[in-house]
């Protein structure tokens, strides 16, 4: 069992866990990944590494509830554990020694953002960052990721707060102004991704990103995470999480996420239906 | 000379009411019947069928223990050298091993001796173990990689030895490919749970939600005092066709759709929480058996029309003759001398029909079947909603990449000597899928079996014989 040391809500519906896990945050590395299973008859879903402490033992997860299981993970308080995690999954992220890296976080897609600009801070890489929510409220980690950043640029879709549009806009107005970054990480929601590699392509800029599909076992053993990259089929979960987003195959990407869209909304009226009871 | 009797059939649950539900097909021996099949026997001075098992299980003297109702004896003859009977009893391809080898199969039907071995664990199940018998502790640990029947195998044959073992399973319950991959109708989980439980009572420490190669490495487990180590990783990355359209929404790998159904409980959604979408018209493509497993739990989720579509003939499907029969009986149609060359989707990306072509057959290749050809021109297509690749799997990469010394194949599987299970790496043995790409259960707990003697060898030779 995996306890959860600490919680923070960061947004109503986003949530921040601490949870011991010693074998993950012995060997995590930004941009890796953890599958997790909150209760007996619980999916398995993927979760980004957010951070982690060698020393306590401990890895930091960071997720919105949008489905079943992170609905039920957000009823975990610090005491309780989480039944199944396992990891770290994926091929660590290969950042650079120097430069300039733009680092784009759209909702909650700022959480995996923020190990690897601060792998990249420590290694002085510049990090210009660029995070967005759709309002202020729904900002998270803006703390955090000032202090890994060169400079943080913030973005609201409402204008509630700093730009007033996406971080695909925010980050055309730079290059557009002279901005000339080595490389570009974007992570967040699959369309928040696609646009933000429409704005680099034409500016020629090596844009990462990370996907982050349907996955079962998330060691290669089911293929349920095929993504087309370069119009070659790649397991996410071995060959991934990050690829050039230049390559990636959005519409395919965003069809096979919504696969069991059905089903999901089934989970989650019948989560109501008992209340959302605490279930684990 | 009178007509000998033939072999005793298995019950199985009416074809019509058990593609309604996920229980068990093939029900059992009642004591009657094992005892009249076990009386088939001749108790040959020189058993060829003991040859024809990978763990050489003393088939003659079970049988006869059996005979004399001496059915806990029996038992404790048969795990001897088998830890996993009530699995073997159920999936073993026994007409291509032991009972290949019986002297009655030349004239007539051989000794059913599988399904006697599994009457007996059975029996074993209802009227509990013999105490479990353990040799003193040696103090020298051992760490298995993989929890399905390779690593179980070896584990326990380890742990009978005096061995402190642990094994590390990446899933969340132990058993690989017995919990994730064959179904509840052939194979139930509380069998398998059963069978773990024994070698959890002999000592062996199962660690689950650990990857070796990512959680933890195998130097890591040197360092941490394990002189030994076995890989039993199992089947690895499935295979796909590499034709248009495998991409789309319902188009599923074999493991996957498994996976989600065996491991998952997706067949109870809602009561359990993982997904699965299943169609009406399944179409799986391959012949083994998963591809029968897969098939089979199609028709159980509702499929109206399953089929099977292999671009070989009949008399070249490896799967096991009676899962085909039973796959037959249960109404999966079969096209044989049929290979897909596009998945055809609707305007939203759903799979609607799948276009194949005709095969006809040519020389043997190397396998030693007779390779399929495409019949120019001769292609159509079937409409189906959900297509499911079972074509086999190669060994994951994850551990050879990344472990110094430790060599694979071209193709993924690790390289081994055969006789001993011994891998590149000093210390480090391998077996199973992870050797040979997709084979059987009996024959990854053979490598199991092998590689726990050759184990032994070397850390009584303190750790010299290598």
């Amino acid at each position: 069992m995996y306890q959860i040391l600490k919680k923070r809500i960061l947004t109503p519906q986003t949530k921040l866990v601490v949870v011991r896990a010693p074998y993950v945050a012995e060997k995590a590395e930004p941009g890796q990944f953890v599958i997790i299973r909150v209760r007996e008859e619980g999916e398995r879903i993927p979760l980004t590494i957010a951070d982690y402490s060698r020393e306590e033992g401990t890895i930091t997860l960071v997720f919105q509830e949008v489905g079943l299981t992170t609905k039920l993970l957000g009823l975990l308080e610090e005491g309780d554990a989480i039944l199944d995690l396992v990891g770290p999954l994926g091929i660590p992220a290969q950042l650079p020694e120097a430069g300039v890296v733009v680092a784009v976080g759209g909702g909650v897609g700022v959480a995996p953002v923020y190990p690897k600009c601060k792998e990249m801070t420590k290694r002085g890489v510049r990090v210009i960052s660029i995070i967005g929510a759709r309002s202020k409220d729904l900002l998270i980690l803006e703390d955090e990721m000032r202090e890994v950043s060169e400079e943080l640029h913030i973005c609201t879709d409402d204008g509630s707060k700093g730009f007033h549009g996406f971080v695909s806009e925010k980050l055309k107005e730079l290059l557009t102004g002279g901005l000339k970054p080595d490389e570009v990480i974007a992570v967040g929601p699959l369309p928040m991704m696609r646009a933000t590699c429409e704005v680099t392509k034409p500016f020629g800029i090596k844009t990462w990103v990370s996907m982050n599909p349907i996955m079962v076992d998330g060691t290669g053993m089911c293929g349920a995470c095929r993504v087309t990259v370069g119009g070659e089929t790649k397991f996410c979960c071995v060959d991934g999480p990050m690829f050039d987003g230049h390559l990636v195959d959005w519409a395919e990407a965003i069809r096979r996420a919504n696969m069991y869209r059905d089903e999901e909304r089934v989970a989650l009226e019948r989560c109501a239906g008992c209340g959302g009871e605490k279930h684990v | 000379m009178s007509k000998r009797p033939g072999r005793t059939p298995m019950p199985v649950a009416d074809p019509r009411e058990r593609t309604k539900n996920f229980d068990q097909v093939a029900l059992g021996y009642t004591e009657e019947m094992a005892l009249t099949e076990a009386s088939r026997c001749l108790n040959c001075k020189n058993p060829q069928c003991v040859t024809g098992c990978p763990v050489a299980v003393n088939i003659p003297a079970f049988i006869s223990l059996l005979k004399e109702k001496k059915f806990r004896e029996a038992i404790d003859k048969i795990k001897e050298t088998n830890s996993l009977p009530a699995v073997c009893g159920r999936v073993c391809p026994q007409e291509h091993q032991c009972e290949e080898k019986c002297i009655l199969g030349r004239r007539g039907e051989p000794v059913a001796i599988g399904r006697l071995e599994r009457f007996l664990a059975d029996w074993e199940a209802e009227n509990g173990r013999s105490p479990t018998k353990k040799a003193p502790p040696k103090g020298k640990k051992v760490a298995i990689v993989g929890s399905g029947p390779a690593g179980l195998t070896c584990a326990a044959d380890l742990a009978k030895l005096g061995y402190d073992v642990t094994i590390f399973e990446s899933l969340h319950a132990p058993g690989g490919v017995l919990i994730y991959g064959i179904p509840e109708f052939r194979l139930p989980k509380a069998v398998v749970r059963r069978e773990v439980e024994y070698v959890k009572e002999l000592g062996v420490d199962i660690q689950t939600n650990v990857v070796v190669g990512r959680s933890i490495t195998i130097d890591d487990l040197f360092e941490r005092g394990f002189e030994a180590v076995f890989i039993g990783t199992g089947a690895g990355l499935p295979m796909f066709m590499h034709i248009p359209g495998e991409n789309l929404n319902g188009v599923y790998s074999a493991n996957e759709w498994l996976t989600r159904i065996n491991l998952m409980k997706a067949y109870k959604f809602p009561e359990f929480d993982t997904p699965i979408k299943a169609g009406k018209r399944v179409a799986v493509v391959g012949a083994g058996n998963v591809a029968m497993d897969a098939v089979r739990c199609a028709l159980r989720l509702g499929a109206e029309k399953a089929m099977i579509l292999y671009r070989r003939g009949r008399e070249e499907m490896p799967a096991r003759a009676e899962e085909v029969e039973n796959a037959e009986q249960e109404g999966v149609e079969f096209h044989f001398l049929t290979n897909p060359v596009r998945i055809i989707g609707d305007d939203k990306g759903w799979v609607k029909a799948v276009e194949c072509i005709r095969m006809e057959l040519g020389e043997p290749d190397k396998s030693g079947r007779r390779r399929p050809i495409p019949i120019k021109g001769s292609e159509f297509t079937i409409d189906v909603d959900t297509v499911i690749m079972a074509l086999g799997t190669t060994p994951n990469p994850i551990l050879s990449r990344i472990t110094p010394g430790l060599k694979a194949h071209d193709w993924g599987g690790l390289i081994t000597d055969e006789t001993t299970g011994r891998t590149t790496r000093r210390a480090v043995w391998a077996g199973g899928d992870a050797v040979t790409g997709s084979a059987t259960v009996i024959l990854a707990m053979g490598a199991g079996r092998t590689a726990a003697q050759d184990i032994h060898r070397y850390l009584e030779s303190g750790s010299k014989d290598w």
